[in-house]
């Protein structure tokens, strides 16, 4: 994000409390700067608080404390017809009585754009997402996909400041979501509106995303680029929802890093050799036995049982591994590392 | 193996409609035809457009127009009334308030009709309760009818259009309003075309119970004919005559009927 450039959003000590006794606190204190022109995620486990926050800004909830700017105004108190920002909904929500055109002008038919010129834009928006053909159709009459292509046009098209995607790709399978993936981030480029997302799924925030804050019980844990978050976790439980949780703590981080404390380390970075194959030179080294071997294609997840307690899981490329290098279940192996790769988690 | 539709089961069912349903209706229609000597006051049977004829002319074809309009006032002044109320309760109070909501709505049905419609009239009467309170009261005639009417229909269209309204995705709502809808453009293009079918179901209702009702008529109307009263003045003398009129309301509401289908209205019934 530049300097000067107003922040596209910005929440100030936002809290929402659920009534209850207690009452619960879905979001706790957030603060965060998302930047104009951002792909931006809100990464974290369902009841995170995550979902909470973007329906804050969109204004279908009224926080209990707090502030949400948008592009250096104050808008905690707008209902959200008057908020320049535009939701693609988990479910879509596409009106079923409308055919995809009219559910694409809907916005804009809404604010008293006439027709013949909402028309045009619904048209080009349909375009965009290559479903111009389809326009005289109803929703229901769409694949899942095709609905969350309208969806995207639907909000697109009123080229709001700021676009709120609420786990948009939740309901697709796994094909169409890459493929959606794919399109999305171009989308984004090509638009250049700020896109704040939120999703459960850390590849996908990790693929997608300019910047990712890990929620969790209704705080952010960290924000970061997607290297930062992965590579250099701000918290142990950062380390474990993002990527494969691998931790040495207590006595096995006694044993095999030497000093007391909590360290993650990252799958891909763990090599394994037969005990007495020489190592690099100033790795990390400890012994342990195979407990699973899971073979996934390119990669083979090896599940290491440490001699000095814990368990650590390791992936190796396939392309320089193969089925008789001794590495069965039951084996004992050595696992080594680079020092650096080894992330000090600080515990509280 | 497949097993055998146990079409048994319907046999009673099937000779319940063929009989006492079915026939009861085909010899309406089939009487409708029929004349009455006017010296003995005996059903003739034959085939005879007469009845119809008389119905066509004067006062019946008067009596019919009332009716529709009462019918259809009704139908107007309930849709109005459980719209906004269904809405409140569907969607503005609280969860634990809504089956209290929907208690109120049911208890006037399990009082009496009769009980009802005289509790009416005793409050349309001169110095009745109305006027008492009101400073006037509309007397016996059209608009106590109709007032009656819609007061003892109200239940059969709120509980479609409540039900309309639970069904309603609150995400559509919230779409519309971050799509830059306000409130009053969510319910004219949203809310009520979703509702459509739901309305459109209880308008089934409160447009064939007013369009037969004779019994409030009689108690609340004073001179006021609709065409149920009309069948009843007739049922003793002229029975020919009074199936034709039956006749009339049938064909009006299998008219309304197939109108509303097309709705996709009795699907929501």
């Amino acid at each position: 994000m530049s300097e000067g450039q107003a922040a596209a959003i910005r929440l100030v000590g936002l809290r929402k409390e659920f009534h209850g006794t207690p009452p619960v606190v879905a979001v706790d204190d957030v603060d965060l700067v998302v930047g104009g022109g951002e792909f931006f995620s809100m990464l974290g486990p369902s009841g995170s608080g995550k979902t909470t926050v973007l329906r804050m800004i969109a204004g279908f909830e009224a926080p209990t404390a707090g502030r949400v700017e948008l592009a250096g105004a104050d808008v905690t108190a707008l209902p959200p017809h008057r908020r320049d920002v535009n939701t693609v909904f988990q479910d879509y929500a596409l009106f079923p009585h409308l055919s995809v055109r009219d559910n694409v002008e809907y916005g804009l038919r809404v604010k008293g754009v006439d027709k013949a010129q909402a028309r045009t834009r619904a048209m080009a928006e349909l375009e965009r997402v290559r479903l111009a053909d389809l326009a005289e159709r109803r929703p229901a009459q769409l694949s899942g996909g095709q609905r969350q292509r309208v969806a995207l046009a639907r909000a697109l098209v009123n080229r709001p400041q700021v676009l709120l995607l609420d786990e948009p790709l939740g309901a697709l399978d796994l094909k169409l979501r890459e493929q959606m993936q794919v399109e999305l981030k171009a989308i984004q480029r090509e638009v250049g509106i700020t896109f704040l997302f939120v999703t459960h799924d850390q590849e996908e925030a990790l693929t997608l995303s300019d910047r990712i804050a890990v929620f969790n019980a209704g705080r952010i844990e960290q924000v970061g680029t997607a290297r930062e978050v992965y590579e250099s976790p701000a918290t142990g439980f950062v380390a474990g929802f993002v990527g494969t949780s691998n931790m040495l703590t207590a006595a096995a981080a006694q044993a095999v890093v030497g000093t007391d404390g909590a360290f993650a380390i990252r799958p891909e970075k763990i090599h394994l050799t037969l005990p007495g194959v020489s190592a690099e030179p100033g790795s990390v080294r400890t012994r342990g036995t195979i407990a699973e071997v899971v073979y996934a294609g390119p990669v083979t997840r090896y599940v290491v049982d440490l001699a000095a307690g814990g368990r650590l899981t390791a992936l190796e490329q396939n392309g320089h591994r193969t089925a008789a290098d001794g590495l069965v279940r039951g084996a004992e192996v050595d696992l080594y590392w680079a020092a650096q790769h080894l992330i000090s988690i600080p515990t509280t | 193996m497949k097993r055998k539709t146990p079409y048994g089961l319907l046999a009673a069912p099937l000779l319940w409609l063929v009989v006492a349903y079915l026939g009861a209706l085909a010899s309406i229609f089939a009487t409708a035809f029929f004349t009455t000597d006017s010296f003995t006051n005996e059903v003739v049977p034959g085939f005879s457009l007469d009845n119809f004829r008389a119905l066509a002319t004067g006062t019946y074809a008067g009596i019919v127009g009332r009716t529709l309009l009462i019918a259809a006032l009704v139908t107007v002044l309930c849709v109005g009334l459980a719209v906004p109320f269904a809405f409140v309760m569907a969607r503005v109070v609280p969860a634990r308030w809504r089956s209290v909501g929907l208690a109120l709505v049911l208890v006037p049905l399990w009082a009496s009709y009769l009980v009802k419609a005289y509790a009416w009239r005793a409050m349309l009467q001169p110095e009745g309760v109305l006027e008492r309170t009101l400073g006037g009261t509309p007397g016996y005639g059209f608009v106590a009818v109709v007032l009656t009417l819609t007061y003892l229909w109200l239940p059969y269209m709120i509980l479609p259009v409540y039900a309309g309204f639970e069904r309603l995705p609150e995400s559509h709502l919230e779409a519309s309003a971050d799509l830059g809808g306000s409130d009053w453009a969510t319910f004219r293009r949203v809310v009520l075309p979703a509702l459509g079918p739901s309305i459109a179901a209880g308008t089934v209702f409160t447009f064939s119970l007013s369009l037969g009702d004779y019994i409030a008529v009689s108690i609340v109307g004073g001179k006021l004919q609709m065409l149920g009263t009309a069948v009843l003045q007739n049922n003793v003398l002229d029975l020919p005559f009074a199936a034709a009129l039956g006749t009339v309301s049938v064909v009006i509401m299998v008219i309304y009927l197939v109108a509303m289908r097309r709705t996709g209205a009795l699907e929501n019934l």
